[in-house]
Formats: C-alpha cells, sequence, structure tokens
C-alpha cells in the first residue's frame, strides 16, 4: 500500500502522518508528483489560509495533478475547501472538483468554530463503520454548504458539509487524525477502500 | 451542539510530568506520554503541556517529548512554556504540537501574538493568562508563573489579546488555583460575553459540581485541570456522566 500525503506550504502535516503510522501505514509525505500520481492513496491535508495556499498550489500545477487523480484522495480541513469551487476567504478560486462555494461563518456564535462537535447524516464510504451522532474535531472559521456531495452535516450557526464524497474524490471539514478513536476509524476506512 | 472540552493540563520539568501547588511545591505525578495517551482513552477533549523547565540546553528535551506526543496522541494538544520568539513556535509546530500558548513573553511583547498568528492562523495561538483579584477590586496579570506583578489588567490584556489575533484564551485565577474551591466564574462570564473567542477556565477545580458551575455561571467553553485528574480523585468518564446528567453537551 503506497499512501502519499500532498506536502506544500501548509501547517501541520505531521499529525496526518503520525495517524497513518498508527494505522501501520508508513506514508510518503511528498511534493513528487510521479510518486503522488502512482499511489494507491492520496491524503490532501491542510492547515493554513486559504489564497496564499492556492497561489502555491496553482503555481507549481498541484491543482491540475489532484483533478487527474483517479485513486482514491481525502482533502482534509483546509484541503477540502481548496477542493471546491471558490472560497470567501480572500475571495479566492479553487480547484473546483466540488461544484459548492465556501463561505465565512457569521459571527452569531464564536467564530473559528473550535472543538468536538456531532456528525449527522452520515453516509457513503468514509462513514460506513461509524455510529450515527460521533463526536469529531473541527477547527474552521469558513465553512461548505449543503450541497449534492454532502456525506455528512454538522451544526454550528448553520447546517453545513461535515464531509463531501463524489467519485473518487473525498473530503473531511474535520480533523479525522486529531479525532480520537471515531477519526480512526474514519482514516482507516478511507486506507481500506 | 459543539461540546464542552475538558482538558487536562500536565507541567513538564525535565521531560516528567509534575504538579504545583499554589505555583510552589512540586510533586511528580508520571510519565507524560502515558499519562496522556490514558486521558485520551478516558474521554479528554484535549491536553496541555507545559514546559516549566527553567534553563535553555533542557528545552530540547521538551521538543523531543512534543514529538513522541504528536506521535502517540489522536486528540489535539497545546504546548506551552519558553516560547519567546517566532522560532520557538515554529520548532513546536514541526515537532506536531496543534496549538502553541504564550503567557509571560506576550505580555512583554504583545507583537509576539501578531507574528505567530498571522505565519500559522490565529487557531495556533493560545494566549494563557495568570491574573489575581486584588484588594482594589481589579484583576491583575501576573507573569513569570505567578512571581511577577504587571501593570496590565484581565480584561483590557485579553482583548488586546484577541485584536492581535490569538484564538483562545486560557485565563488561570491565582486566588483560585490549587483551593479546589471552585473556578473564578464571575470573571469567566465576563471574559466570555465580551470576547469572540473561547474562553478555557483555569484554577480551582475540586468537585464535579465545579464543573458544570464553570460552564453555566462562568460561560466557559472549556475547563482546565490537573491535580484531581491526576490523582484520580476525579475520573474523567465519571466527570462526563456527571455533566451530560446536568444537560451540558458533552462528548
Amino acid at each position: 500500500m503506497k499512501v502519499a500525503v500532498i506536502k506544500y506550504n501548509a501547517g501541520n502535516i505531521r499529525s496526518v502522518g503520525f495517524a497513518l503510522d498508527r494505522l501501520g501505514i508508513k506514508a510518503e509525505i511528498t511534493d513528487d508528483f510521479d510518486f503522488i500520481r502512482k499511489a494507491d492513496k492520496v491524503i490532501f491535508p491542510g492547515v493554513g489560509e486559504a489564497s496564499t495556499t492556492m497561489k502555491h498550489i496553482k503555481a507549481n500545477g498541484l491543482d491540475s495533478l489532484l483533478k487527474s487523480l483517479k485513486q482514491p484522495v481525502l482533502g482534509i480541513c483546509l484541503g477540502q475547501q481548496l477542493m471546491c469551487s471558490h472560497s470567501e476567504e480572500g475571495d479566492t478560486d479553487c480547484i473546483g472538483i466540488f461544484d459548492v462555494p465556501v463561505l465565512k461563518f457569521p459571527p452569531t456564535l464564536k467564530v473559528p468554530h473550535m472543538g468536538w462537535n456531532c456528525l449527522h447524516d452520515t453516509h457513503g464510504d468514509l462513514f460506513a463503520a461509524i455510529p450515527p451522532n460521533s463526536y469529531v474535531y473541527f477547527v474552521h472559521s469558513y465553512y461548505v454548504p449543503l450541497c449534492e456531495n454532502t456525506a455528512a452535516s454538522c451544526e454550528y450557526i448553520t447546517r453545513f458539509s461535515a464531509a463531501l464524497q463524489k467519485d473518487n474524490f473525498f473530503a473531511t471539514q474535520f480533523h479525522p487524525e486529531k479525532s480520537g478513536d471515531i477519526g480512526h476509524l474514519i482514516l482507516k476506512g478511507f486506507i481500506e477502500l | 451542539m459543539i461540546a464542552k472540552r475538558i482538558i487536562p493540563c500536565l507541567d513538564i520539568k525535565d521531560g516528567q510530568t509534575v504538579k504545583g501547588i499554589n505555583f510552589v511545591n512540586i510533586k511528580e505525578v508520571g510519565d507524560p506520554v502515558e499519562l496522556g495517551a490514558k486521558y485520551a482513552r478516558e474521554g479528554a477533549d484535549e491536553l496541555v503541556y507545559l514546559d516549566i523547565t527553567a534553563t535553555h540546553e533542557k528545552r530540547k528535551l521538551f521538543t523531543d517529548l512534543v514529538k513522541r506526543i504528536a506521535l502517540h496522541l489522536n486528540i489535539p494538544f497545546t504546548v506551552g512554556g519558553g516560547i519567546n520568539e517566532i522560532s520557538d513556535a515554529d520548532r513546536l509546530l514541526s515537532a506536531g504540537a496543534d496549538k502553541i500558548s504564550v503567557n509571560s513573553s506576550a505580555v512583554r511583547n504583545p507583537q509576539l501574538i501578531e507574528d505567530i498568528a498571522s505565519g500559522y492562523g490565529s487557531q495556533f495561538v493560545v494566549t494563557a493568562i495568570d491574573a489575581r483579584l486584588e484588594d482594589d477590586g481589579k484583576w491583575w496579570v501576573y507573569v513569570n508563573g505567578g512571581r511577577i506583578r504587571t501593570e496590565k489588567e484581565l480584561f483590557s490584556w485579553a482583548r488586546e489579546a484577541q485584536e492581535r489575533g490569538t484564538g483562545e484564551i486560557l485565563f488561570t485565577s491565582m486566588n483560585h488555583d490549587g483551593t479546589k474551591s471552585g473556578f473564578a466564574c464571575e470573571a469567566l462570564a465576563i471574559l466570555s460575553e465580551n470576547l469572540s473567542i473561547p474562553i478555557i477556565a483555569s484554577g480551582g477545580a475540586g468537585q464535579m459540581e465545579h464543573f458544570s458551575e464553570v460552564f453555566t455561571r462562568g460561560k466557559a467553553d472549556a475547563a482546565l485541570a490537573a491535580s484531581i485528574f491526576h490523582f484520580n480523585e476525579i475520573p474523567i468518564p465519571v466527570l462526563k456522566d456527571y455533566l451530560r446528567n446536568q444537560n451540558i453537551v458533552i462528548r
């Protein structure tokens, strides 16, 4: 099993590698396009700001590479947002795998949405082994609204997409690598696809 | 609904867990990684590791420890202590920390909060504030582990930290710390109502009722405690069951 974790100018990518270690997987944290193309699974993590990150991704062609992949791809947090069409963060055009925009939370509650919250309406391949209403860990100020690709939802300020799935592309707004045993099971589900 | 967080805090000296009572007497309570993993299994929502090592040479021990923690722990953790410049934050991020907390260094150089927040995001910066309610009725901020009083006042300093980009405030009441008589709920509620970022309550946890109080009357988003967890006076699963029965949203 070859798993590529895409290395780019984003924070705390290491923790995804550690989570895979705990699953007994030695992932390659890499920016080698050839390795990424040939990997069995690709993970696109991300913590950071959308516009600067997107600039970097476009400059080195990572956007076209990601779109062209046929194996299972998992975007996490900012990774999910960048796989959407456009982000209100820095008015940024994104990669456009999921045809849905990324919006800013109105500040009617504390923003960022930080902490453990429940998953609702889970369906699709990532959540087969996950009990309903499981808690996972979120940290974000922007959100993906509900759409036809929503694979799980969560309630904070509004009901939003906690996870997306379309063809071979998967994405989570929460951090499975930090979501305890439930997160471990979700990552395991992805690796075993 | 987002869950209220329970956060055990581990003080680390020379790579080992210790707990200071009222910032003075220190007792050892075990291996930091093992203890952290035990808390994660028991349902802790997050962990805080504070490096109270005084010397620069021993700092490397803590960075190595952070790497081991990141490898073994599957919940978020914050590290603090000795973060004086952006390179310290960078070193701990690279070691795998999810968040760093700044305290005295941010009081001396508030720009540090902005530098770290703009470099790594607000979610990465927790501003820890130790303050004491004094006879003049004001909460004064202390630095150097509660040894030096400053000219800063709690509420204005917390607001400034928010404006400079901190993602959370960790407020320790020195009046309550180590007393096991409950959290500083009034001050906490003021912080929570006046700021738009999460507030972590610290200092004073002794009984389970104190946690339900701090989440209701104190309006805190998270509660931190050390000795009651380290000495197993209140096991985390028991505490969480109790809070659920009080209709508090708990993971």
